[in-house]
Order: structure tokens, then sequence, then C-alpha cells
């Protein structure tokens, strides 16, 4: 049975953690995330779990802890945001490179310098080659189901790769919002008991874990480490379809909003996507065939599903919170190649919002997709990159 | 069963880093790692820094470990091991798994003193049960003889390069021992190769205390000593003689004295095989060699006395 509750999102994922009770978790604060060790720390010290948590002291020590837990055999979570993530950049690789499932609540947050603690997409798409499987999350419940399904997700025994679950920083970390909770029951069933794989802990077996690998046969792991990303998507469908029939929540690849029959969309990840949802209603209400696709795995990225779902449409905005600076920003890179492959192409644009937990107002949206109408219409592209809701 | 500290006994123990492995020949770093293993009685898993020990011991298909052995980068075999010794703990607590299991780590002195500090010092403050085992051969060896914060002064390496105006390193080499004695740690120890019972004696001792404990062991690295490949155990002897290397332990903060030698040496006893040292023996360094001198007696004098107080 499913509980309605009122809770912040950083309250969401700390309460999925506890439900999944791993063995292991890395603590460090950092904000936004703080809160939601913080919780899973109370639930630790009031014996609500079974994990030992390993309070480091920085956020590379709590990968890398994470990392031996991982190494030695057992279930292993942590939880981070901008700076922190940055300076995990080296054992994010090493995570994935070892194969070891970690999961990883990220609290999306701006880069410094300039220091800014509020939330954008930087700190994750900065992450996106370090060969981690990526979930993004609109609000608190798809937060909540993210965090559960990665579990299964990267326990998969033709899997077993790192998760980050991203979640946009205060606005969704820190509002209340109402969603519901599965039972612990339910959770811990649809998790499952921790598999094993090459586990230290095996003293019978000893094993060597981070060889020394040269010309003659790193190319052959790598290619083995992009062969497995290309099995996620299949996994990722097939635990969404089990989570649907325990939660009556669906998930998918992307969500495709009012997409069919559109003549413009906008794709758009994570909180700013629900407010972009009424402003595509607004357009639709007016008699303009407006969508929208919000991406959920990231990485691995689906490409033909996504060219398929926006390859009817005449011209689509990418909206991304985080920049490649001099190029184009990162979720625009991966929709123009997703499209590419197509004979006939919408027109695509790229604009940059929200850097640094700037807000995105419904004006923003709609000046978008007004643009997007002109194009639609044979309307002149006249910038293919910009900034929005820039101060003058 | 614990192993007695006689050759007769030792030698039918196996050795768990076989022959086979790739560092060079005369190297102290696994003579230590032998000896350290050879003391250990317990099973035991092993995280590893980067450096000359883990890229010649597990290559490829190959590895010389005979123990699970982990290695992940460069500055954090504390805190890999830390994260192993905290799954251990969680699973034993949880019913999942049973018996004893002795956690180490081991780095050489670019790992341990310079870029691993803060994960060495976060790791024993976390009070894991662990020992952690610095090889210190006195620099950057793996990538070519660099100086780190263990060089000793006046040492020449490549990126202090003895010149017409500098001759060496020009700083005096960080206290490690004493640095994490001071995090309140239940046992730090310095041992040599060359006084294997009083290094395995003391790895012994670790392995029954609860907690995090140091062990610093000096390994002679003839590339980087600009030494013959046959004097690692002559030159750890006589870096103990001439107390440029004491033998010591602080164990719950007292501080005792494991070897004295009978007749202290000067240290250019030490210093004179040793290529890393030729400029200093040039006439316009004698200055500094009579301050390194004193450097090695005031610390040696100190040392005896922290001993006398306890």
């Amino acid at each position: 049975m499913a509980k309605v509750v009122a809770v912040t999102g950083n309250e969401a994922c700390a309460n999925a953690l506890r439900q999944v009770n791993p063995d292991v978790c890395g603590v460090y604060p950092i904000t936004p995330q703080t809160d939601m060790m913080q919780k899973y720390a109370s639930f630790v010290s009031n014996g609500k779990v079974d994990t030992e948590i390993i309070l480091v002291e920085s956020e590379h020590s709590s990968m890398s802890a994470c990392i031996g837990a991982a190494a030695a055999g057992g279930r292993v979570v942590t939880a981070t945001s901008s700076q922190g993530l940055a300076l995990m950049w080296e054992m994010l690789h090493i995570a994935s490179g070892d194969r070891l499932p970690i999961i990883m609540p990220v609290v999306n947050r701006a880069l410094s310098a300039p220091l800014n603690i509020h939330g954008d997409h930087s700190d994750a798409m900065g992450a996106r080659d370090t060969g981690w499987i990526q979930l993004w999350s609109e609000n608190a419940q798809d937060a909540y189901d993210n965090t559960i399904q990665a579990f299964r997700i990267g326990e998969h025994m033709d899997i077993r790769l790192p998760v980050m679950v991203c979640l946009d920083g205060f606005i969704i970390s820190h509002s209340i919002e109402r969603m519901e909770y599965l039972e612990d029951e339910e959770v811990k069933g649809f998790v499952g008991e921790y598999k094993n794989f090459l586990p230290l802990l095996d003293l019978d077996k000893p094993k060597s874990y981070g060889p020394l690998i040269l010309p003659d046969l790193f190319h052959e792991y790598k290619k083995a480490q992009h062969e497995t990303m290309l099995k996620v998507k299949d996994v990722v469908l097939k635990v969404a379809a089990d989570f649907e029939k325990l939660s009556g929540r669906k998930y998918g690849l992307f969500e495709s909003y009012r997409l069919d029959d559109a003549d413009i969309a906008l794709v758009i990840l994570n909180s700013a996507a629900g407010t972009s949802k009424d402003i595509v209603d607004g357009f639709r209400a007016r008699g303009i065939k407006a969508g929208l696709l919000k991406p959920r795995l990231f990485r691995p990225f689906p490409y033909e599903e996504v060219a398929e779902a926006l390859g009817n449409t005449k011209a689509v905005c990418v909206m991304d919170r985080s920049d490649s600076f001099g190029g184009y920003g990162p979720v625009f890179m991966e929709i123009s190649s997703a499209l590419y492959p197509l004979k006939e192409r919408p027109v695509l644009i790229n604009r940059i919002y929200g850097l640094g937990g700037r807000d995105y107002l419904p004006e923003h949206g709609e000046a978008v997709l007004n643009e997007l109408d002109e194009i639609a219409k044979g309307g002149k592209v006249e910038k293919y990159k910009e900034y929005i809701g820039v101060r003058e | 069963m614990a192993t007695g500290l006689t050759l007769k006994e030792l030698s039918k123990k196996e050795e768990l880093l076989t022959h086979g492995h790739r560092m060079c020949a005369g190297c102290g770093a696994p003579i230590a790692v032998k000896m350290v293993l050879l003391a250990t009685d317990y099973p035991v898993i092993a995280s590893n820094a980067t450096g000359c020990l883990e890229v010649s011991s597990c290559i490829s298909e190959y590895t010389a470990w005979k123990i699970p052995w982990i290695h992940t980068a460069f500055e954090n075999a504390a805190a890999t091991i830390s994260g192993v010794e905290t799954m251990f703990r969680s699973l034993k607590k949880q019913g999942k798994i049973g018996g004893e299991v002795k956690f180490m780590a081991f780095g050489g002195d670019g790992g341990t003193y310079d870029i691993g500090l803060q994960s060495l010092s976060g790791a024993m403050e976390r009070g894991h049960d662990m020992l952690y085992v610095c090889y210190d051969n006195g620099a950057y060896m793996n990538t070519g003889i660099q100086r780190s914060s263990a060089t000793p002064m006046g040492a020449d390496t490549t990126t202090c390069p003895a010149g017409s105006v500098i001759p060496g390193k020009p700083q005096k080499r960080k206290n490690l021992t004493k640095i994490m004695a001071a995090h309140n740690i239940p046992f730090s120890a310095q041992a040599s190769p060359s006084h294997w019972t009083d290094l395995m004696k003391k790895v012994k001792k670790a392995h029954e205390i609860k907690g995090p404990k140091f062990l610093n062991i000096i390994a002679p690295c003839n590339r980087g000593w600009r030494s013959k490949t046959n004097d690692a155990i002559m030159l750890s002897r006589l870096a103990v003689n001439t107390c440029y290397w004491p033998l010591y332990e602080i164990e719950d903060g007292v501080t005792k004295i494991t070897y004295t030698p009978k007749e202290k040496k000067p240290l250019v006893d030490f210093m004179k095989p040793q290529g890393r040292f030729k400029h200093l023996f040039a006439p316009e360094n004698e200055e500094l060699m009579k301050i390194l001198q004193g450097q090695v007696d005031s610390d040696w004098e100190k040392l005896k006395r922290e001993a006398e107080h306890g």
C-alpha cells in the first residue's frame, strides 16, 4: 500500500536508501546534498538500518572507500553534489572500470568559480564520460523511484555498473512535494538480496583488483565497457516494467509529453520539465502543436528512440542547464547526434538557461516556443545557441 | 598457528608475494613486503597505492599477490582499505560472514607522505582496524626519482637536481612516523629490512592491536639512490646504525627505541655509497654536510629523551 507523504527530494532519496538498507554508505557533507546523508546518518544512529557508515574526510576518500567496500562484496551507496562530484572524478572512472555497482544520488549544483551553491547540471554533465549510468529526475517522486530502480539496473549480472541518480539542487532537494512511498517490504522485495560477483572477502579465492593493463589489452577492456553500456537500455526498460507493476508509475528511457503530433518541441531535463509541460499545455490550448521530451536515461543515451520520438517535428529547442563553453550544451550535442542519421530532420536550436540557480520562468519557455513556432513556419534561425533569462 | 621468528620456521611458510614480479633487481620494497607478510599469521587483504610495487606486481592477467589485493589510485590506499574493512564489519555484524581478517595497505613515500596523507590521516582518525605500511625509498621512484617530502635534505633528484646554485633538496624531510603517532593511534613504528626480527616483531605486535596502526619501513632503491644492486640490506643497516633511520615504536603514546646501535656511525658512512649524495662531498658543501650530521644528532638525542620519559 502506497503511503502519501509531503517530503523534500533529499528526504525521499534518504528514505529510498533506508528501504534498500545497503551494507555500507560513504558520508561527506556538501550543499545541497548534505541533509540527505544527515537523514541517513540518523537512520543508522537509531538502528533503522544495518548499514555501516564511513564518515570520510573528503569526497575523494568517500568514493575510494565505496570502491573498496563494493569490491569487498556488498551493497554500497553514497551521495554528493557539485565540487564533491568533481573531486570524485578520478575515482568515478575507477568505480565503473572495476565494474562496481555503487548507487549515488547526485543533487545537481553549479561548479565553481565563481562559487555558487544553487542548482544547475554542470556537475553531472561533467561526469558524463566516467562510465556511470545516469538517471535524471524531475521531482521527488522521480528521484525516489529512480533511486530504487538504480539498484536493480546497476546490480544486474549483465551490467554491474555504478549509477548516478540526478535531481535538481534546492528546487527538488529542498522543496516539499506530495509523493508516494512504497512499503519497506515492497522495496526490499523489489531490489532483492545483493548478489556478489568476485568479492575480495572470498578469502579462499584471492582476487587482484585494479591491475596495470598496457596497450596490449587496454583497448579491449574499454570496448567491453562500451558494449556493457549498450545492454543497459533493455535492463532499464525491464526494471521499469517491474516497477510499474509494483507502483503503478510508468518509466521509460525518456518521457514524451504531447509529442506524437507535435510540430515544435522542447527537450529539457529534470525540474524545469515540469514548468515546461504547463507551458506546452498553454500552447496546445492556443492550437499550436507543442510537445516536450524529458530525457531520463542520459548515459547510455538512447539515440534511436529519441530520433524516432523527435523525427516528425519541425523545430526543436534543446534546453541545457549547463554549458560547454565555446561549444554547444551537452544535451544539445546528444540530440543533434541522435537526429543526424534521419533523412528529414527538424531545425535544432540550443538555449542555455538557469545556471547557478537562475529561475526558469514560464515566460522563458514561452519565448522559446514562440521562436520555434516561427522557425517551424519557415522563419530564419537568428542564433543556434543563445543564453536565455539573462539580466540586461 | 603463529610462526616463530626463526629462519627455520619462516622458511617453511608460503610466500604471499611470489617471485616473478617485475620490481628491479635489488629493490628494497618487495623485501619489506615479504617480511611483513611472512610475519602475518592471519588471513589478510591488502590495498596498494599506485607506485613501483603496484605497477610491477599485477600486470594484465598476472598477479604476484596470493592474497586478496586491490589497487584503485595513488592517493587513497588508506581510504580504499578502510572501505574493505568497513564492509567486513558490516557483513560480520549482520551475520553474513565470520572469521578474522587483517586489513593492510602498502604505499611508497609519494603515495603516503605526500598525495596520500589526507586519506591516511582520515583513515587513522576514523579508527579502522588496519595496518598501513609505507615503504619509504625517499622519492617518487616509479616516475623517475622526483623529490618527495620524504627525500633527505641535500639529495639529488630529478626535480631538485644538484646544480651549481642549489645543492639538491633544500628542505628537511617530514617525520611521518611521529605525525601518525600524533593521531593518537595505538601503534606507530619505524623498521628496516636489515633488522628483520625487529621488523617482524613490530608487524606481529601491530596485528594483535585493534585499531589503526602505522609502520614506516626504509626501502633502498638502487636506481634512485644511485647505489649498487646488491646493497639494499647494507644501506638500510647503515641507515639504522648512523641513526638516520632509528628503529623505534610509539605505542599508546609511549616511545620506545627498539634497537640502539652499539656504535653510532657517522652519517657519511650511509651517504658515501649513494650517488644521490655525491655532490655533497665537494669542498664547497662541507658546511651543509655538518648541518646534515647535526640534524641526525639532534633528532636522535630528542628521540632518546622522548624514550627516557616514556
